[in-house]
């Protein structure tokens, strides 16, 4: 199905119902806050995992997802897809342009380049007018979806982000096995040799990396509709952090690993909330876990005892 | 002139302010095994990277086809049917066999940019694949990672994908290094059924192996030629003998 392992597939489904039955027992906004981030980790993990590229700058994307979103929605009344939309195409110009500078130095110059271009977007964003600076924006209206269905109650808002999200998870799932994913994959195996067999890597990276950068823009406009505001908390460096340890919780590289980390530390900021700053403190030492004692992520671990690749 | 294939002249490359390739001059006519020897690093490989664009020259030009190819980029030359494998074989070790050279032949239809299509359309070159696969001996492996694959066989795997480009000209980097006498026999045997229409360029150790199978050799040491001819007319160069052996009463 879809290019899915049978182990994928259940997964998949497992996942779906998830989505459906969760509702019901969870709170919706929190739920909605999982899925938006669950993206977001997915899109920075088609980077890392399938493409071996590290970035460090996708909060800059998803940050002027927000903004964008929450500034269209709010000034010009478009409707939600439309602002969502915005946000991704947003992500993505930004995408094209800094992965452009970025993807020719590899490694650790990449990082820091992207890192350093965030920077810029953040500092961009305390300084321009139509961020509300440290206010943000605030009391972002949720218009109608196509202009016609209400999305006032949280459970319809919720439908809206779970299909978003099953949109995203199945176009980065498809962007993977498809021709231009297997190209993908041989860079990340041997990027000499792929070279060598006549294929121009960097412009194989820089597709990915705008398609990345789309999805973490989709990811902010969604969120930002979602809570109804966008702040400089979104395109901070910190929030990019985050993603990474969703990512590395998760594991790297797997498919279902992103959502699940998004889950876990999503969980832990809201259900830890009372206990201040230990919440930070928690996350420190769950990191130094990931990388002492399950290098593979809860779901690359979960897949190597199955020997299955989930 | 009309046969030859490619030409380089007066090629240097510096690091620092040592010369790795100094001032070389090789001609491969078309059709022919050509060998590059010489003792270690006398600077075959570099020459190999400067062919392939993988490094870019101090000075000299490099002639493909009539064509210049001095300032091309290395996935340029690949298309241009200049086509090398690597001394540490290089296969997409987390992909099976049939994969690896799928991504050759996949190649041949231009830009595969198309992340909205299943991977499922590359079915087509299933067929090819297999037969290349057969063809360097690998057919029963061909949907093993190649990560599992013995070491000669990894180097089969390269060969057919190298083959699956249908290059005018392959550049082989060692391609017998560190393998059986078994295994060099294999690999010997498969370079002399798929050189029909080919030219291949190779750089090799093995002086067994450069004597039955190359047509020509040239004879590298410290950056420069020292010596090119058929193998009977090398060996019994003195100079060669030297730089191989060290003085006789050394």
């Amino acid at each position: 199905m879809l290019g899915f392992t049978r182990a994928q597939a259940i997964g998949f489904v497992v996942m779906v119902a998830v989505i459906i039955i969760a509702p019901g027992v969870l709170y919706p906004v929190f739920l909605m806050k999982v899925l938006c981030f669950a993206l977001f980790a997915c899109a920075f993990n088609l980077l890392i995992g399938y493409v071996g590229l590290l970035s460090f700058g996708h909060a800059a994307y998803f940050g002027m997802g927000c903004y964008v979103a929450a500034w269209t929605a709010k000034n010009w009344g478009l409707s939600v897809e439309l602002s969502i939309l915005l946000g991704g195409l947003t992500g993505a110009g930004l995408g094209m342009v800094f992965g452009w500078l970025a993807i020719r130095r590899s490694g650790i110059y990449f990082a820091m380049i992207t890192l350093a271009l965030a920077q810029m977007v953040y500092f961009f964003c305390i300084q321009a007018p139509f961020t509300g600076g440290e206010d943000g924006i605030q009391q972002v209206p949720r218009p109608p979806l196509f202009g016609a269905v209400s999305l006032q109650s949280d459970m319809a808002m919720y439908w809206l982000v779970a299909g978003v999200f099953l949109l995203g998870f199945l176009l980065i799932h498809r962007i993977v096995h498809s021709p231009f994913g297997q190209v993908l994959k041989a860079i990340r195996e041997n990027e000499t040799r792929a070279t060598s067999l006549g294929y121009r890597t960097d412009d194989y990276k820089w597709v990915a990396f705008v398609l990345s950068t789309f999805l973490a823009g989709i990811a902010g406009g969604t969120k930002a509709l979602v809570f109804g505001i966008a702040t400089l908390t979104d395109v901070h460096w910190t929030m990019h952090g985050e993603v990474v340890l969703m990512s590395l919780v998760g594991g790297l590289g797997t498919v279902f690993g992103p959502v699940v980390g998004a889950l876990v530390l999503t969980a832990m900021e809201n259900y830890l909330a009372e206990f201040g700053s230990w919440v930070t403190v928690t996350q420190g030492v769950i990191f130094v876990l990931c990388v002492v004692a399950f290098r593979r992520g809860l779901i690359g671990e979960l897949g190597a005892a199955l020997k299955l690749n989930l | 002139m009309n046969d030859t294939i490619l030409e380089t002249k007066g090629l240097t490359k510096e690091f620092g302010g040592f010369s790795a390739v100094n001032d070389v001059a090789l001609r491969v006519r078309r059709g022919t095994i050509h060998a590059l020897i010489g003792p270690n690093g006398a600077g075959k490989t570099t020459c190999f990277n400067l062919l392939t664009k993988f490094l870019q020259p101090t000075s000299g030009t490099i002639r493909f086809q009539g064509r210049d190819i001095t300032r091309r980029q290395p996935a340029e030359v690949a298309r241009l049917g200049l086509v090398r494998s690597f001394q540490i074989s290089a296969v997409f070790l987390n992909l099976t066999a049939l994969e690896n050279v799928r991504l050759a032949l996949q190649r041949v239809r231009g830009g595969s940019f198309d992340f909205w299509r299943s991977e499922e359309i590359l079915h087509v070159y299933d067929g090819r694949a297999r037969a290349l696969l057969d063809e360097v001996g690998l057919g029963d492996c061909a949907d093993t990672p190649a990560v599992t694959l013995s070491y000669g066989r990894k180097r089969a795997l390269e060969i057919a994908t190298t083959l699956a480009l249908e290059p005018e000209m392959m550049l082989l980097d060692e391609p017998t290094a560190g393998m059986t006498h078994a295994d060099v026999d294999r690999v010997v045997a498969l370079i002399r059924r798929v050189r029909r229409g080919r030219t291949i360029l190779m750089v090799e150790h093995n002086l067994s192996v450069v004597e039955g199978l190359c047509d020509t050799i040239t004879v590298l040491t410290r950056g420069r030629v020292l010596a090119e001819g058929d193998y009977a007319t090398v060996s019994a160069n003195p100079e060669v003998v030297t730089a191989y052996l060290g003085t006789a009463d050394a």
